[in-house]
């Protein structure tokens, strides 16, 4: 379900206009995660099941204190742990939360087919609508950051809301709530970006990590969730953070240059059906109901 | 703590040591946080392991477990020589020019023992670790000192009698006599030199330097405005001479003159609620309740025993002391028409003998020997998992099959009310087993109110969220209904002592499940009759509540639980339920939030805040200050001092020691094993002391004698450092029943540095199997960098480690999944002579593949 008070931005595979758009001005929303002062609780993985009623899954010691390996359809929020020696020899244990970008140009929601599967409301919160997925898992070929994950069993794709439900009713996501040393904040893009370059610089004045910066790479035209991490030059230490992320060419190719292609293949597609009623004429009652109830899950 | 969690947001500079708080501790880690962004504070980690905590610390040292003290004393020697230390501080706070008796030797001069050792007994004679002086002052009646210290079987018969502190002490203060305090610290840690430093603790010197030099530069050329804390926990406590550590922290801090300022202090963090409360509460055999020493067999009437603990002022003479432990016969009479009412009366010494007297240790480690031993027949367990805290947890198992009963009150099944049916018990074993177990259900923290008293010392009242699911029960009820059994049976039996049970009061609205704020406002303390304070004329009416511990009387006119809680339930209410979160002074004080003791006084000696005139030492940080107009003590904080005392009249701020000053050297009995700490090796190490190898251990440590005591030599093959700890992802052994906790820890895993996993072929995930001289411990195996083979004394040493959370039931244990055993099957039976804590890290294992 949408967020209903949430005005609407973009809208997957939509044609036409977006219902109230532009009616409102409305603030961006950011998460900012300050790397090097993320302690690794796990606070925000365990407030992220429970205000989201994710189920529990299996998990296997894997050789870390990672939780599991990567996110989950029922686990949105992970932290990253990543033992990272630096060239002078000293180490350093990363540890990044890992959930949803929430892009300005949300790849996943370029590359969905279906329309209203993926919105992304004039806040920034890009949004599954889970009853207008079709499950053919093209956003997690759009993502750059490995993010949507589907459920082999309602065959539809989950992933981070950025508690759309909560901002909704101005309260911050559950796992800024939880976190217990500060390292997450919630807020304007404006007023995170400002607070991240600040202690990004606090981090080099201070504290000797001359490459200490912001990540919030223009590839997807800035996310909604900010990093500040020790060394910006290599994000990729934190757990496979993309240097560069940016939408595939093949989605940007597809709906973009080669749109009229799907164009041509839907007309094409309305003509057959065309072809097909004026040959076998319209469903029967029985047929049109077993039809509609085929793809729904108790 | 002598300062509290938020208050370490004023700090300028962290050691953290003997403590993983962004693990363990990661709320209150916050204020830690707060420090670096707010104050570019810096944060020094010295941990056997790289942890959470290190990760956002600006240096990590990788320390071997249980050379702390070299690390510190190595620290001292730093700060001495390059004269990073607080010289006004040391001279008119502490004692360090004090002289110190001739006949008193450093271990540096003897063969690793302080003077006075009888390597017969195991304990000293300290008549030597005195102060020269004159006069008779605390303690003029020489007493027979009960060795409580000692792991005694059979019970010890006394350690010889304790003589006095003098009255007026010799003093020197250019501290340049050769006996003054400071020229033997100078002496006794100019042996840990940073190559020493090295050799004990496998910290390289160039890195133990880089710290030594960042902890003292807050004392660079002099300056007094910065603080820095030092902030530690049970990897400290834990071992056989865990409080010699914080000894030696405590003496770097006043070198430093940190103790009593705001960002300063020495800190400990409790492991979980309700610790300190329960510590307040005399948790602890040799206490009463506010740290009250207990009566001995050689304490034959009240006032005996009152002139044994009462100290009186030594201090140089012209100097002042408060000596606020004066008061002993106050706080111990309130605390007796507490417990007995009307029974209690000055002509019986306030009911003096019905108060167990204690003649030897009954520690936690001592009373499972008893059991053991058969001298303990039964154990009412609540609130813990005994069997699976260990130490030796085969011991605890094995005490418990000769024990008749054991009585458990818990929310789950645990592995301590199973004992009979651990791995490894055969169902013919079963059969021999004959204790009675009962298993109760109990409350779970949610389903009670009461008051949590945290590191902070503060009080915090809180409401009972759910009603007790089914069955169970309040603690509390279980315990008055035992009590009200206890008491109709010595009713109607008589029995060899009934008086003591009898005459208990017993006054609550429900006697059968006494209200918990009612059991606080019997702690705080009331009049009895009508009181009057000569000074101020404020009155009191019998049966009002007590407004604090000021008020306390020794002729039977107030009654008070424990005394450093009075003032917690006044007349105005309950104070450990306020939640006001104002904070006028921004130093963290919320004076209106929940209720801290003694007297809702937030930093510990915060006169020495302020030099010897009364001015804060930093005037952006004002604690407490001298008002010249007032001739009084004002502050943001409760002044922790006499407060019309003038400074020229140079009383010192550390009020609870008779000296009135810190001591840099604690004289006497204060403690068992030595007036200034030495490091020794733990009970299982892989190295000689490099210090004095005839002389390894503590010297006054005791060995348990039960065939389940084994202690493991690199001899034997037992040769890698060992240590426990906790997880930031479970809560001791509870959590492994919650499935949102084992989702995130789903086995029980061994850390083991990547160098030792190549050298025995194990790679990451493997089962593998960690052995003490004990038993075994079976789990996955994680192999990281974060640990390091270490070169300690010139031998490579490997370092391991293990969380303690998984048993063997459990969710996951109860799968039959994974191996079920337990952390402390490997721990050694062996405690700190002084805390009686035992030794949980450091001891010797070796690994392979399971």
């Amino acid at each position: 379900m949408s967020q209903q008070t949430l005005r609407i931005q973009k809208i997957s595979a939509h044609s036409g206009s977006i219902p109230g758009e532009g009616m409102q001005r409305e603030f961006t929303v950011c998460k900012l995660i300050d790397t090097t002062t993320c302690i690794g609780c796990k606070a925000c993985e365990v407030a992220c099941m429970e205000w989201n009623d994710l189920p529990f899954g299996q998990t296997v010691f894997d050789n870390t204190y990672q939780t599991m390996p990567d996110t989950r359809w029922n686990y949105w929020n992970l932290i990253k742990f990543n033992e990272h020696e630096r060239e002078d020899g000293t180490l350093m244990w990363l540890m990044r939360k890992d959930q949803c970008m929430h892009c300005a140009e949300p790849g996943c929601l370029a590359a969905c087919p279906s329309d209203g599967a993926i919105i992304q409301y004039t806040n920034g919160i890009v949004d599954f609508q889970q009853e207008h997925c079709i499950g053919c898992g093209y956003c997690i070929t759009g993502c750059p950051f490995n993010i949507p994950k589907f459920n082999n069993e309602t065959k539809r794709v989950y992933k981070c809301t950025l508690c759309a439900d909560r901002v909704n009713e101005s309260l911050e996501p559950a796992c800024i709530k939880s976190c217990p040393t500060g390292c997450l904040h919630f807020g304007t893009k404006d007023d995170m970006r400002e607070l991240a370059e600040d202690r990004a610089k606090q981090l080099r004045d201070h504290y000797g990590f001359a490459k200490a910066g912001v990540y919030d790479p223009p590839g997807v035209g800035g996310t909604g969730v900010i990093y500040v991490l020790h060394d910006v030059t290599n994000p990729e230490a934190y757990g496979g953070l993309p240097n560069n992320p940016h939408v595939p060419w093949s989605v940007k190719l597809w709906k973009g240059p080669l749109k009229w292609i799907g164009n041509v293949a839907m007309v094409g597609g309305l003509i057959g059906l065309f072809v097909h009623y004026l040959r076998f004429g319209p469903k029967t009652r029985e047929e049109e109901f077993e039809t509609k109830h085929q793809g729904e899950q108790p | 703590m002598t300062n509290g969690w938020v208050d370490m947001k004023n700090t300028d500079m962290m050691l953290i040591m003997g403590g993983n708080p962004a693990e363990n501790h990661p709320c209150g880690f916050k204020w830690a946080i707060e420090a670096k962004r707010t104050r570019n504070a810096k944060m020094i980690v010295v941990d056997p392991r790289f942890t959470r905590t290190a990760a956002v610390a600006d240096l990590h040292c990788q320390i071997r477990a249980g050379s702390d003290i070299a690390f510190l004393g190595g620290v001292i020697h730093y700060a001495i020589e390059n004269n990073r230390i607080a010289k006004d501080y040391l001279i008119n706070f502490t004692n360090a020019a004090f002289i110190v008796k001739p006949g008193f030797q450093l271990p540096g001069d003897t063969d690793g023992v302080f003077s006075g050792f009888d390597a017969k007994t195991q304990t000293y004679d300290k008549a030597t670790w005195n102060y020269q002086g004159s006069g008779t002052g605390a303690g003029k009646d020489a007493v027979t000192n009960y060795a409580l210290g000692a792991a005694a079987h059979p019970p010890s018969s006394g350690a010889p009698p304790v003589p006095p502190l003098p009255a007026k002490v010799d003093f020197d203060l250019s501290l340049q006599n050769p006996n003054c305090v400071f020229q033997l610290l100078k002496k006794h840690y100019s042996r840990y030199t940073p190559e020493m430093v090295e050799r004990i603790t496998g910290i390289p010197k160039e890195q133990f330097l880089k710290a030594a030099d960042l902890y003292t530069s807050i004392r660079k050329d002099g300056d007094m405005k910065k603080a820095s804390t030092i902030i530690y926990a049970v990897g400290w406590t834990q071992h056989s001479f865990g409080t010699q550590i914080i000894r030696t922290a405590a003496i770097l801090q006043l070198l430093l003159g940190n103790v009593g300022r705001a960002g300063g202090g020495v800190n400990a963090l409790r492991g979980h609620s309700n610790i300190q409360g329960a510590t307040d509460m005399a948790g602890l055999f040799d206490n009463l309740p506010g740290y009250v020493k207990v009566p001995t067999p050689a304490d034959t009437s009240f006032d005996s025993w009152m002139k044994r603990i009462t100290p009186t002022p030594s201090k140089p003479a012209p100097w002042d002391s408060f000596n606020y432990y004066s008061n002993t016969p106050k706080f111990a009479a309130s605390y007796l028409k507490a417990l007995y009412g009307d029974a209690a009366t000055k002509q019986n010494g306030w009911a003096f003998d019905y108060l167990p007297k204690v003649d030897r240790n009954y520690s936690w480690v001592q009373m499972w020997d008893d059991m053991y031993n058969g001298t303990v027949k039964g154990m009412l367990a609540f609130g813990m998992n005994g069997v699976a805290i260990g130490p030796n947890s085969k011991k605890n198992i094995d005490a418990l099959k000769k024990a008749d009963w054991l009585v458990v009150g818990e929310i789950y099944p645990d592995e301590t009310s199973e004992f009979w049916r651990s791995p490894g018990i055969t169902t013919d074993e079963m059969k021999n087993i004959q204790t009675t177990v009962y298993r109760l259900p109990c409350a779970g923290f949610a389903e009670k109110d009461g008051s949590f008293t945290n590191s902070a010392r503060w009080l915090l009242w809180k409401n009972t969220a759910l009603p007790t699911p089914g069955e169970a029960r309040l603690d509390q009820a279980i315990v008055a209904q035992i009590f009200l059994k206890v008491r109709e049976l010595y009713k109607k039996d008589g029995g060899k002592f009934p008086d003591a049970i009898l005459n208990l009061t017993w006054n609550y609205s429900n006697p059968s499940s006494p209200p918990l704020a009612e059991v606080l406002k019997e702690v705080n303390g009331k009049a009895l009759a009508d009181l009057e304070d000569p000074a101020t004329k404020q009155q009191i009416k019998a049966g009002q509540q007590l407004p604090g511990f000021a008020w306390l009387k020794d002729d039977g006119t107030t009654s008070c639980g424990n005394w450093i809680y009075s003032g917690s339930f006044t007349e105005a209410g309950n104070q450990t339920a306020r939640r006001d979160p104002s904070d006028p002074s921004g130093l963290g004080v919320h004076p209106g939030w929940g209720w801290s003791w003694p007297a809702n006084r937030r930093v510990l000696y915060n006169r020495a805040s302020c030099d010897v005139d009364g001015k804060p030492w930093d005037p952006t940080r004002k604690q407490v200050w001298w008002n010249e107009g007032q001739q009084r003590w004002l502050g943001n904080d409760v002044p922790d001092f006499k407060v019309d005392s003038k400074p020229k009249d140079h009383m010192g701020p550390f009020i609870m020691n008779p000296e009135g000053v810190g001591r840099i050297f604690a004289p006497l009995a204060a403690f068992a094993d030595g007036p200034f700490p030495e490091h020794y090796e733990p009970i299982e190490s892989p190295i000689d002391n490099p210090l004095h190898p005839q002389q390894t251990n503590n010297p006054v440590v005791k060995r348990f004698k039960t065939p389940d005591d084994k202690y493991g030599t690199p001899k034997d093959g037992y040769t890698i450092v060992c240590t426990t700890y906790r997880l930031t992802e479970m809560y001791h052994y509870w959590t492994k029943n919650n499935p949102m906790n084992v989702q995130l820890v789903p086995q029980p895993f061994v850390e083991i540095p990547a160098e030792l996993a190549n050298d025995l072929g194990i790679t990451g995930g493997e089962k593998i199997k960690v052995s003490s001289i004990r038993g075994d411990y079976i789990a996955r195996a994680m192999v990281t960098k974060r640990i390091k083979p270490m070169m300690i004394d010139g031998k490579k040493v490997y370092q391991i480690g293990f969380p303690i959370h998984q048993g063997y039931r459990g969710i996951v244990e109860d799968e039959g999944k994974d191996a079920r055993t337990l952390a402390n099957l490997l721990t050694p039976t062996v405690f700190d002579p002084n805390a009686y804590t035992p030794e949980f890290k450091g001891f010797l294992v070796k690994v392979e593949r399971a």
